[in-house]
């Protein structure tokens, strides 16, 4: 193999597995040192500057880098990165003097952003200090798209929704509640505004058509029925509810209307588990409220008797699963009852876009979703950008953020007459971390402790009120342990080949075998030649250039490392040294001369 | 030397042996040896060997005496025996150790400066005696823990960091344990795992006395050019004259071998080393002619490496001496002790 090529900013970054599998590449192990020192404000503002809602998606963000995250593959459980960010966001003490600021002149472009859920607000959020004036259209009363209307209060509080959104608001946007758009060929004809943005969200709930779906008015679609709860437009339901699908909207839908008074809640999944779509933990809060789950069954009609639902007949299923982990389609074993009071469809949304209309420039493919540019978020129509849900369908909040960010750099280049293609790179810098003999600016010793559990409110409390917040976040002894099971993986081990004297020591120390010294080849050869088995290919082998002594060369697999630096405290040359990198991310403020409120790393 | 333990984390795809460890439960203390000392890696080589060999802890002895070197039984397999003896005399209580318990495995660690310049007399009666362990010296040319002066196997030339290059004969250890009847002798590198395992596993399982002598630099004392001990150096001129392979008890040999160049050398446990010649004209069998080649090629400036000698069918000091094959540690008092009465009836035939 060739040596590696650690100048290109995204080697490095991908060891940090968590910061990589991040939509927004939030540096986790920074903000969770910062929180390790009780400098909770910075940590706060250090993932404020990719991730735009701490406090937010502290509680509730789908988290992708916890999946990701190195720890789970060394143990059995990631680092707790989500409630961590929450650690960081409810103990920010005062940093108002730190958030964006009203631009001090304004710089004459228009930008309209139509939607104000977490997307248009990230774009508000770059762009607005920068001295554009940012106009926000939304159609309901309030601010916050599905974060208001369909997450319910119970995960994440009006507060810490109102707090966040209003930092942006506050930077002198122009809201415009109550102000659905209803023609995109008026708003564009009008010439008002420089540059569009569409942040109006997957609004449609996908239905079921089966028999007697609409001789009833007792089945609800699931994130319809959740904005009417947050609106407070339906206070109750009945004792039986069943919930057909088992993704994170069926969790919401089950653990709402055990708060509105139903008694009994099924969650029926036509598959088996480890095929549902809801993430581990939503499952796992829904089963502690005694949720019950169905597998195997198969919506097939609803029974209405004298005009009244009395339940729904299902088809049970039986599958095959092949050696890959594919499931087939299966085949019906049989069929039951299930009587209920109400049904509610989680089953999916869909983009809907109305109020587009189809002969202004902007394409939609045969899925009714406009194409868009992944890069640079624009569309077929210069100047129309789209981002979070309606740009590529149903995602999630930080999703819609790191849309956001894109589409801001996008519109800046875009109103300023730059090429949007021609992006700004990303960067990487390095910095020993060496403090002396054996001591290292982070703390490299291994906390074997498991992952924290997160405390919740008592069972017979929690389902009082809508409003009751489940998770009561971590102890401080809780934050002190989770802390120090990060690995610190941008603590990089870098190598330095012509001081290498071969003499071992590294090897011998490292605790998981991830450093061989052997003769070149080829990566697929190379992997069969390690001290210890490296099957995992999504992981990078780090290659020397040829030893000096025996012209073999250095092997790191960068799989298992958990940046213990012991192979650099061993290491009598200096050869391996223990460097953080930083990666640095393009935002549209860096062109501007408000690039001063980004905080150095 | 480092402040933090080795961390208790493992590869979750670690292999474990037949008693169902991996080699991290074979590690000791951690390490308080210069960063780089080539005396860390023969303790991995060790590691790796008890438990490739699947040997259970308690069944071992780490027997050293004083130095760098003599410290590292520390740092590996904490669970066994040890004994840390006074400076040279390790041999002695091993000895002492082997003679009340033949029950256990020995290994013992020691120095150029532990065996060849202040324990050389003891070094040598063990030889005699066939005693039935592993002897590992590292070999640094230098007493590292005292700040470097040359031990007994300085070449000469070989330069200080600091004074004027030796001028006396170096001690070989190889040498002196092949012409005084040693009945397994190798030589290995630090820096070469490859070789060292195989021959340590040997020397294990070897009954008598096994000697490996490996080339362990000093990195702080004796690294610097002009040293015949450092890292460099012994990589440039060290040469496989013989590899071996080790093949546990129940594993059928089955790479085909050209029969001129491989040995295969019975244990007594059943399994078998592979000896391989990388030089034909070595016969690792014959001891005038292996203390031959190892005087021509040293005088050439080479380090030869490999099983340089064995002999499998001398017998161990229990066997010389005709002792009962119960380890007398596990003799009932009354049969390990004569009744006084007999004891007059002997002394009498000395009157
Ligand atoms: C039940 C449920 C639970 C979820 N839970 C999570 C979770 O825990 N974590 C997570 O990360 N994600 C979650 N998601 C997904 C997440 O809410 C969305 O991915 C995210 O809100 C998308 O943001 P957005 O800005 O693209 O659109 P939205 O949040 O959908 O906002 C779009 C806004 O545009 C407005 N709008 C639409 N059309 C127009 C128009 N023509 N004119 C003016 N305004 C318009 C809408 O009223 C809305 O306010 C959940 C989704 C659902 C349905
Ligand atoms: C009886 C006695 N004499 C002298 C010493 C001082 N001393 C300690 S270690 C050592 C030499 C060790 O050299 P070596 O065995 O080569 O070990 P290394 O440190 O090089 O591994 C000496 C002379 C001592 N501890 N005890
Ligand atoms: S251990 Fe820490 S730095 Fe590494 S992936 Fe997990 S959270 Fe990120
Ligand atoms: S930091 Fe070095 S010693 Fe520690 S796990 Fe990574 S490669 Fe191994
Ligand atoms: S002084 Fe030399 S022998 Fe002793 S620990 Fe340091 S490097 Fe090893
Ligand atoms: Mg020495």
């Amino acid at each position: 193999m060739k040596p590696t090529d650690t100048s290109n900013p995204d080697y490095f970054h991908k060891v940090v597995d968590c910061q990589w599998a991040c939509p927004a590449h939030t540096d986790v192990p920074l903000y969770i040192r910062l929180i390790a020192q009780g400098k909770f404000g910075e940590a706060y503002l250090e993932n404020r500057k990719s991730n735009v809602f701490p406090a937010i998606l502290g509680r509730v963000c789908d988290r992708p880098c916890e999946p990701a995250c190195r720890r789970g593959r060394v143990e059995e459980k990631p680092v707790a990165i989500c409630r961590l960010k929450r650690v960081a966001a409810d103990n920010r003490g005062d940093i108002s003097e730190h958030l964006p600021k009203p631009p001090v002149a304004e710089n004459g472009k228009k930008i309209a952003l139509i939607g104000c859920g977490c997307a248009s607000l990230a774009v508000a959020n770059d762009l607005r200090p920068m001295g554009y004036s940012v106009t926000i259209f939304e159609a309901l009363p309030a601010t916050g798209g599905l974060m208001r209307t369909n997450i319910p209060r119970f995960r994440l509080p009006p507060e810490v929704l109102d707090e966040e959104i209003q930092t942006i608001l506050d930077t002198g946007v122009d809201l415009k509640l109550n102000h659905p758009i209803e023609s995109m060929k008026a708003l564009l004809d009008s010439k008002e505004f420089d540059a569009v943005f569409v942040g109006t969200g997957a609004p449609r709930g996908k239905n079921l058509e089966i028999p007697g779906r609409y001789d009833s008015d007792r089945i609800h679609i699931g994130i319809e029925w959740l904005e009417s709860v947050a609106f407070e437009h339906i206070e109750t339901i009945g004792e039986r509810v069943l919930i057909i699908g088992v993704g994170n909207t069926a969790m919401d839908c089950c653990r709402t209307s055990l708060r509105l008074g139903a008694k009994d809640v099924k969650v029926m999944a036509r598959k088996p588990r480890g095929f549902f779509k809801a993430s581990d933990w939503e499952l796992e809060d829904a089963e502690e409220e005694n949720v019950e789950i169905l597998v195997n069954h198969s919506p097939k009609s609803f029974v209405i008797e004298d005009g009244k639902l009395t339940g729904m007949t299902f088809e049970l299923m039986e599958y095959q699963v092949d050696d890959n982990g594919r499931i087939d389609r299966g085949t019906v074993v049989g069929e039951t009852v299930i009587p209920c009071d109400d049904v509610i469809l989680a089953i999916g949304q869909d983009n809907a876009f109305p109020w587009i209309e189809r002969d202004i420039g902007i394409e939609f493919d045969q899925w009714d979703c406009p194409v868009v540019d992944e890069k640079t978020m624009m569309c077929g129509r210069d100047g129309v950008f789209f981002g979070g849900d309606a740009a590529f369908g149903p995602k999630n909040i930080i999703w819609a953020v790191a849309h956001g960010h894109e589409a801001a750099i996008s519109i800046h280049r875009y109103c300023q007459g730059l090429d949007i293609e021609d992006r700004p790179p990303r960067g990487v810098t390095l910095s020993s971390q060496k403090m002396g003999m054996h001591e290292w600016s982070y703390s490299n010793y291994y906390e074997g402790a498991e992952r924290r559990i997160m405390p919740h409110v008592d069972l017979k409390e929690r389902f009082k009120n809508l409003d009751i917040e489940v998770e009561l976040g971590f102890t401080a002894e809780q934050v002190a342990k989770e802390v120090e099971r990060c690995l610190n993986c941008d603590i990089q081990t870098v190598f330095t080949d012509k001081l290498c004297i071969e003499c071992d020591a590294c090897l011998d120390v490292c605790p998981v075998d991830c450093l061989t010294i052997t003769e070149n080849g080829e990566e697929a050869d190379l992997r069969t030649r390690l001290r210890a088995p490296a099957p995992n290919h999504e992981q990078a082998l780090y290659v020397s250039g040829e030893l000096p002594h025996t012209r073999r060369v250095m092997v790191k697999d960068e799989d298992l490392c958990v940046h213990c630096g012991l192979c650099a405290e061993r290491c009598p040359t200096g050869a391996w040294d223990m460097q953080r990198s930083a990666i640095r991310l393009p935002y549209a403020s860096d062109e501007s001369e408000s690039a001063a409120t980004d905080t150095a790393a | 030397m480092s402040y933090i333990p080795k961390p208790k984390v493992t590869h979750p795809r670690a292999a474990r042996n037949a008693l169902g460890l991996t080699s991290r439960d074979y590690e000791g203390a951690v390490s308080t040896l210069c960063a780089g000392c080539g005396h860390d890696s023969v303790t991995a080589a060790i590691v790796q060997s008890v438990f490739e060999l699947d040997v259970e802890p308690h069944k071992l002895a780490k027997m050293s005496g004083i130095g760098c070197s003599s410290k590292t039984p520390a740092y590996f397999v904490s669970q066994s025996h040890g004994f840390n003896s006074v400076h040279g005399r390790m041999p002695s209580v091993t000895t002492g150790a082997y003679a009340a318990n033949a029950d256990l495995m020995y290994i013992g660690v020691s120095g150029d400066g532990d065996s060849l310049s202040i324990g050389v007399g003891q070094f040598v009666h063990a030889i005699r005696r066939n005693l039935n362990m592993c002897y590992i010296i590292e070999n640094n040319g230098v007493y590292g823990l005292t700040k470097g002066q040359f031990s007994a196997s300085a070449d000469i030339g070989s330069k200080p960091k600091k004074g004027l290059p030796n001028q006396q004969e170096p001690i070989d250890p190889v040498s002196t344990a092949i012409s005084l009847g040693a009945s397994y002798v190798a030589r290995s590198f630090s820096g070469d795992k490859e070789q060292l395992v195989p021959l340590i596993k040997g020397a294990l399982l070897h009954p008598g006395f096994a000697l490996v002598d490996v080339i362990s630099p000093c990195v702080t004392f004796n690294d610097h050019e002009g040293s015949t001990k450092s890292y460099e150096h012994t990589r440039q001129f060290y040469h496989h004259v013989t590899d071996i392979d080790y093949i546990p008890p129940a594993k059928e040999i089955v790479a085909e071998y050209d029969k001129g160049a491989v040995m295969p050398v019975e244990l007594h446990d059943g399994s078998r080393i592979l000896l391989r010649k990388v030089d034909d004209r070595y016969d690792p069998t014959s001891r005038a002619a292996a203390f031959k080649y190892l005087r021509e090629h040293f005088n050439a400036g080479e380090i030869t490496t490999g099983l340089l000698y064995f002999d499998e069918q001398r017998k161990e000091m229990h066997e010389l001496m005709g002792n009962v094959e119960v380890p007398f540690a596990e003799l009932p008092l009354d049969s390990l002790r004569p009744p006084s009465g007999e004891l007059q009836n002997i002394l009498s035939k000395y009157r």
